[in-house]
């Protein structure tokens, strides 16, 4: 078998027209795919950064809310009730929400801002410079060091600036797990001094923050919490919420679903089309071979590996652009929200599949066809 | 005189013969209804070890038709073909393509070579489907491509090698699996006078042997002289066997 297979190797692969068609059509079609899905999974992820981040179990909040950046203010009372809920190990307020920081050269540059529970300061952040019990300090702040660090001039601890018109003071720098998907810098405080910075409505509890006493508690406590007019979420529950929401409310989904379109027709067209004329071309010495004694089955094994060996090149070549590309980007703009995981090479790869299937059904079609006599006939 | 195995003379009308390829009834038509024709009615003959046997008429008198059947790439309508003894028309589709790997050599009018491979690669095709080792089924092709004259063309492709080269690659594919069996429709058709019965004269005195059976279907009177018989056919019938030009021509060699 090994040598038919070389045979079939060495008809394509010395077209070398078409072989480089071939290859660079999948390829092609292979990378737009996988450059599309990942960023869809970098934007996916980062969206859910703060949920991440705070690391809740379970998350109660308006049932109104979608993503984790739009939250809406629950009154104070809420927390209360939640608290005297069975099955509730704790539970604490979290404030979410933004503010303008007005830096040392006169511009103003928007921050998100975390207010944590005064207490326990649930959901911080990991320090890198200074003592989380800092930020009980006067006007403390915690500057998150990430790619949008910069922004803020890169304040060291000690640097003061003000925040809508209130004296504020790095007080540490820490990291988070994941960064933001809007491009603006982070700064962590207690959730009493974000309230008396920041312009509130009559409401103020963006989450409540809640910890069971053990998993089984999760029921009772999201039956609880829906009594009392709230929705309880847990972190899987409320990060797939998130993806919902930008995957299908937000037009990024649409557009995932269409440059996956193109690229499969792109790929299909491009290396179905090849694939098709190359076999045409050859159509009448696969019904000499055929005459001479290769079986059917022979044949197909021929175009299968032909259309297969193409398609696994421009499938190792597109992603292996791709990641390239990617790693570049990040090199440069180390925000750069893309990430290839198993589930877009799949996808990728099920596509490839797809076009190679297409495209050697065609051909196999063809080839069965031919009978040696018309062949011998001429 | 009798004396078949000597190369050449088996088509002595003696009782020495002994016969390669059996034909009876051989029926084929196409179409349907109103368009329906009889291509090929009720045709039978022998061929013999060691002969080559021309089969020649006008044009769409049948011959391809017929020499496809007798050859199983065509099923006959009715009529049976035994080869070496064994009914092929009686194989399944598999085992007949096993029996023509392994019996018969087929060469085309239109060589139908692959242009992307090598000549050695071309010629050495009947062993790769037949599962030689790869560098067995090369070594064998150039032996064959030496055969035919064309050693120091075993690398090129076969599109810069001219008619009559092509021809004799085309040939030395046919040879390679030591077929029983050697088929050629209209060899010399695509090629020039001298260059046709070049290649017959060798077809005759290097290819043919007392195990081999070789069937020739040509239009070409100038290369007659190398027929052991010729069967003529008008109408998808057979009109006539008569002995061919080679007991004249080779006589006394
Ligand atoms: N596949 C087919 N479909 C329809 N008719 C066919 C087919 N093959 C052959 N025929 C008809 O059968 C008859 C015999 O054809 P065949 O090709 O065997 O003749 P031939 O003697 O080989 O002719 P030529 O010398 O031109 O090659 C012709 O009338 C031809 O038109
Ligand atoms: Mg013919």
């Amino acid at each position: 078998m090994f040598g038919i297979l070389r045979i079939a190797y060495k008809l394509l692969a010395n077209d070398r027209t078409k072989f480089t068609a071939l290859i660079v059509g999948i390829t092609f079609a292979v990378f737009l795919m996988v450059q599309m899905t990942a960023m869809f999974a970098g934007v996916l992820s980062r969206s859910s950064a703060t949920v991440y981040n705070v690391g809740a179990s379970i998350w109660v909040m308006d049932p109104a809310v979608q993503t984790v950046s739009n939250s809406i203010p629950m009154p104070d009372a809420v927390l209360d009730q939640v608290r005297s809920l069975p099955g509730v190990k704790f539970a604490v307020p979290l404030y979410s929400g933004g503010g303008l920081v007005k830096l040392a050269d006169g511009t103003y540059q928007a921050v998100t801002i975390m207010g944590l529970d005064d207490t326990t300061l649930f959901g911080r952040p990991q320090m890198l410079k200074g003592q989380i019990e800092d930020i009980y300090g006067e006007s403390g702040f915690i500057a998150v060091v990430d790619s949008e660090y910069t922004k803020l001039g890169s304040p060291k601890v000690g640097d003061e600036f003000e925040i809508n018109d209130n004296r504020a003071r790095i007080v540490g720098l820490a990291r988070v797990a994941s960064n933001g998907l809007f491009g603006v810098p982070s700064l962590y405080t207690t959730y009493s001094r974000a309230l008396q910075y920041l312009p509130n409505t009559r409401f103020t509890t963006s989450y409540i923050l809640v910890e069971p006493k053990s998993a089984a508690d999760i029921p009772a406590i999201r039956d609880g919490v829906a009594r009392i007019g709230y929705i309880a979420l847990t972190r899987d529950e409320f990060v797939s919420q998130i993806s919902h929401f930008y995957t299908f409310k937000t037009g990024i989904g649409t557009n995932l679903l269409m440059m996956s379109a193109i690229a499969f027709i792109v790929g299909l067209s491009i290396s179905g089309q090849t694939f098709y004329s190359f076999i045409l071309e050859n159509l009448e010495k696969f019904g000499a071979l055929k005459a001479i004694g290769m079986t059917s089955r022979e044949l197909i094994t021929m175009i299968l590996f032909q259309a297969g060996f193409v398609s696994l090149t421009g499938y190792g070549l597109g992603t292996g652009l791709c990641a390239t590309m990617i790693w570049l980007a990040r090199a440069r703009l180390p925000d750069y929200a893309s990430i290839i995981t198993a589930g877009n090479l799949l996808l990728a790869l099920g596509m490839v599949v797809v076009i190679a299937g297409v495209s050697s059904w065609f051909g196999v079609r063809r080839v069965l066809r031919i009978e040696p006599f018309d062949i011998f006939r001429g | 005189m009798n004396m078949p195995d000597t190369p050449g003379n088996a088509f002595t009308k003696t009782g020495a013969k002994t016969v390669a390829i059996r034909a009876e009834g051989l029926t084929k038509g196409f179409g349907e209804g109103e368009t329906y024709t009889r291509a090929v009615s009720d045709v039978s003959f022998e061929a013999y070890h060691g002969e080559i046997l021309f089969v020649v008429g006008p044009s769409g008198s049948g011959k391809t038709t017929m020499l496809s059947m007798v050859s199983g790439i065509l099923r006959p309508d009715a009529g049976s073909v035994s080869i070496e003894g064994q009914d092929i028309w009686s194989l399944s589709t598999d085992q007949l393509a096993h029996f023509r790997l392994n019996t018969i050599g087929f060469v085309f009018q239109d060589f139908h070579l692959f242009p992307r491979l090598t000549t050695a690669e071309n010629v050495a095709i009947p062993l790769i489907i037949k599962r030689h080792p790869w560098d067995e089924a090369m070594s064998e092709a150039r032996r064959f491509l030496e055969i035919v004259g064309l050693a120091n063309r075993a690398d090129v492709p076969p599109v810069k090698l001219s008619g009559g080269e092509q021809q004799r690659v085309a040939i030395a594919r046919a040879l390679i699996a030591q077929p029983d069996l050697l088929v050629l429709d209209e060899p010399t058709a695509s090629l020039d006078g001298d260059t046709g019965r070049n290649i017959i004269s060798f077809v005759r005195s290097q290819v043919l042997n007392d195990k081999r059976c070789i069937l020739i279907i040509t239009h070409d009177s100038r290369i007659f002289e190398f027929a052991d018989r010729i069967l003529n056919m008008e109408d998808g019938r057979v009109t006539g066997i008569e002995d061919g030009g080679s007991h004249v021509a080779h006589e006394g060699v």
